[in-house]
């Protein structure tokens, strides 16, 4: 397999957490590593247990085949196969390819001797599927209060979870999370929308193709729109910062419904009303 | 190392006051739905509300033989085909149930014609006792064989710890200044929610019907449902969650709300509960707005009406699902079962009058 002329630089021996030299090779574009090879098995057994499972359920429409987590009355313990026992299990086998990806990223930064900010990243959209199917559910004493594998009945789960607590956008953790995604997506749009605007500039007179502005310009608009600009790094912080604040805010307001506050939302905030300000 | 001494010590305190509004106890959690579904009921221990205990009854239940109450006294309208004995019995529970332990019967009769119709309360206690039974009788649909008495209201008060009138409003309703359009208040009615506050009027008195989903995935002009009506009948929901200590999927699967197959059983019981508080407030309540005096009416001049509080006061089946009807038969429409009296100690807060319930009640 051919590599490009600048990968030898870059495909570098060692940097290996598990597995020394016995996975540190690559097929085609891929870095394997021992991770590689977990997540290969963690995703291609999860898969196929998810396809078997759905083969025992009445139905192969795709938006309605769901693999349901265990009765309730099962607590924490394993449940029999057909009754949650292959959500348990694919649920394990969810959480070690996702890990094992996380940590063959930290291999590749090893590697290349660059920050772990990729892994890490990840980490918190793991967290937050983690504290979805194990740590809620273990807070709660069973794995039942996991969502479901399915399209439609995971969006029901959803639905349902949240009027267990009459209204669940008065959650104040729901309304940091749902704030932090929007405001990333308006930080990605500015930024964005900025580069462009310096790589695409106007024509010149003459109708030359204009010279792509440098980043000093960029900062120059921000500066002049709104008297700061951020930016070319720390533009990057900020976009990371808003990203994972949304997931990590997400994880934190369904772990905080039930083992923390079982009531309607809305009354929690009734500490505000009785602030010995004004009560 | 004092900065971040500093920034530990804050961010300590800020775990702490963010935990202070937590509940952090035992927790009971009661599967509603298919597993899977998010049909849970997840209830903090510390904060569920306890059974309250019932009274004892007064004394022993009487045999429902000898004189008829109607036989016995003066302007008997309702109970008057139960026995003197039955009848008297009845009265020394409303002693316990509703009546002032310092004024005692005398809360609604004078004593010294027990017959007259002069306390507005008599007349009062006599449209609730006919309301008492129809609930008993007619809307067995809601309230099952469990049924209810005097006191799974008032519970020893003479009015009801939970009721509502239509609420104050506003100065000036065409105005925009300081006018809220009866939402954006924190109240306790709609579970401390936006919504608005006063679905009780346009739900439990009068005959809205909760439609706002409709029966077609497309827009029609035969259904146009405003977001403040949408909004009301959440508001109605939310006192009723609140009500019954319970959350939406007690009763719904919220993949659809309106959706009857896929809801639970309990949702036809709150279907009826919801027209019986109809019946309660049209029929027996409202009627009552000219004798009840201007202290016991609400902002505009209606009477206190009940809602699903009234008698859940925060437990999906009142009093915890005990019945008292089969130690109050007398309440029970007819036909009337008779039940074993209840033997026993009497309750020990009845007044000295009890003890010889005739003297109160014979001929003058």
């Amino acid at each position: 397999m051919a590599l490009l002329s600048f990968e030898r630089k870059y495909r570098v021996r060692g940097g290996t957490l598990l597995g020394g030299d016995l996975f540190d090779f690559w097929v085609g574009p891929f870095f394997v590593g021992f991770f590689g090879v977990t997540t290969a098995l963690f995703a291609g057994l999860g898969t196929a247990l998810i396809v078997y499972a759905a083969s025992l359920g009445p139905t192969w429409n795709i938006w309605l085949i769901s693999i349901a987590p265990p009765d309730l009355r099962y607590g924490l313990s394993l449940a029999p196969l057909r009754e949650g026992g292959f959500w348990q299990i694919i649920t394990i086998c969810a959480v070690g390819s996702f890990v094992s990806w996380a940590l063959r990223e930290v291999e590749i930064c090893r590697k290349l001797g660059i920050g772990y900010h990729v892994p890490a990243a990840f980490g918190v959209a793991i967290f937050a599927y983690v504290s979805l199917v194990v740590i809620r559910p273990m807070l709660l004493g069973a794995w039942g209060f996991g969502f479901p594998y399915g399209i439609f009945s995971h969006l029901d789960w959803v639905s349902n979870t949240g009027y267990q607590y009459l209204h669940f956008h008065y959650n104040p953790a729901h309304m940091l999370a749902v704030s932090f995604f929007f405001t990333t997506t308006l930080a990605l749009a500015l930024h964005g929308g900025l580069v462009l605007s310096a790589a695409n500039p106007a024509k010149n007179p003459d109708g030359t193709q204009g010279e792509v502005r440098s980043p000093e310009y960029e900062d120059a608009f921000f500066r002049d729109t709104i008297g700061y600009s951020v930016g070319t790094l720390g533009i990057h912080r900020l976009g990371l910062f808003l990203a994972l604040s949304a997931g990590f805010w997400s994880a934190i307001c369904i772990i905080i419904s039930g083992p923390l506050w079982t009531r309607g939302w809305p009354e929690w905030w009734s500490w505000w009303l009785n602030l010995p300000i004004w009560s | 190392m004092s900065g971040v001494n500093t920034i530990l010590g804050v961010a300590g305190l800020a775990s702490a006051m963010l935990l202070g509004g937590c509940e952090v106890g035992p927790k009971i959690t009661q599967q509603t739905g298919y597993r899977g579904t998010g049909g849970d009921q997840i209830i903090d221990v510390r904060h569920m509300v306890k059974a309250s205990a019932i009274p004892a009854p007064p004394y022993a239940l009487p045999d429902d033989s000898g004189p008829r109450a109607r036989e016995t006294y003066q302007n008997v309208k309702v109970l008057g085909d139960v026995s003197t004995e039955r009848f008297n019995h009845l009265m020394a529970s409303i002693n316990q149930w509703v009546a002032p332990p310092e004024q005692g019967c005398n809360y609604c009769h004078n004593p010294n014609n027990m017959a007259s119709d002069e306390k507005y309360t008599k007349v009062v206690a006599r449209r609730m006792l006919q309301m008492t039974r129809q609930i008993n009788g007619k809307w067995s649909s809601h309230v099952k064989a469990t049924g209810v008495t005097c006191y799974t209201c008032h519970r020893g008060n003479a009015v009801p710890a939970y009721k509502w009138a239509i609420a104050e409003g506003v100065a000036d309703p065409n105005s925009i200044v300081r006018n809220k359009h009866g939402q954006n208040t924190p109240n306790v009615s709609v579970g401390y929610a936006s919504l608005p506050y006063d679905p009780f009027a346009t739900y439990l008195n009068g005959k809205a019907q909760i439609r706002v989903a409709a029966s077609s995935q497309y827009p029609s002009p035969g259904h146009v449902v405003s977001i403040k009506e949408a909004e009301k009948s959440y508001g109605l929901m939310m006192h009723m969650s609140t009500a019954l200590g319970v959350n939406c999927t007690y009763c719904h699967n919220t993949q659809s709300f309106r959706s009857w197959t896929i809801s639970r059983p309990q949702r036809v019981t709150a279907y009826y509960g919801i027209r019986m508080v109809r019946d309660i407030n049209g029929q027996y309540i409202d009627s009552l707005a000219s004798v009840f005096p201007a202290y016991r009416k609400g902002p505009h001049g209606d009477p206190y009406k009940v809602n699903c509080q009234t008698c859940h006061q925060g437990q999906s089946k009142p009093l915890g699902g005990i019945s008292m009807l089969a130690a109050n038969p007398t309440l029970k429409a007819p036909p009337m079962p008779t039940a074993a009296p209840e033997g026993g100690a009497a309750g020990k807060a009845v007044p000295a009058v009890l003890a010889d319930p005739q003297a109160m009640t014979r001929r003058q």
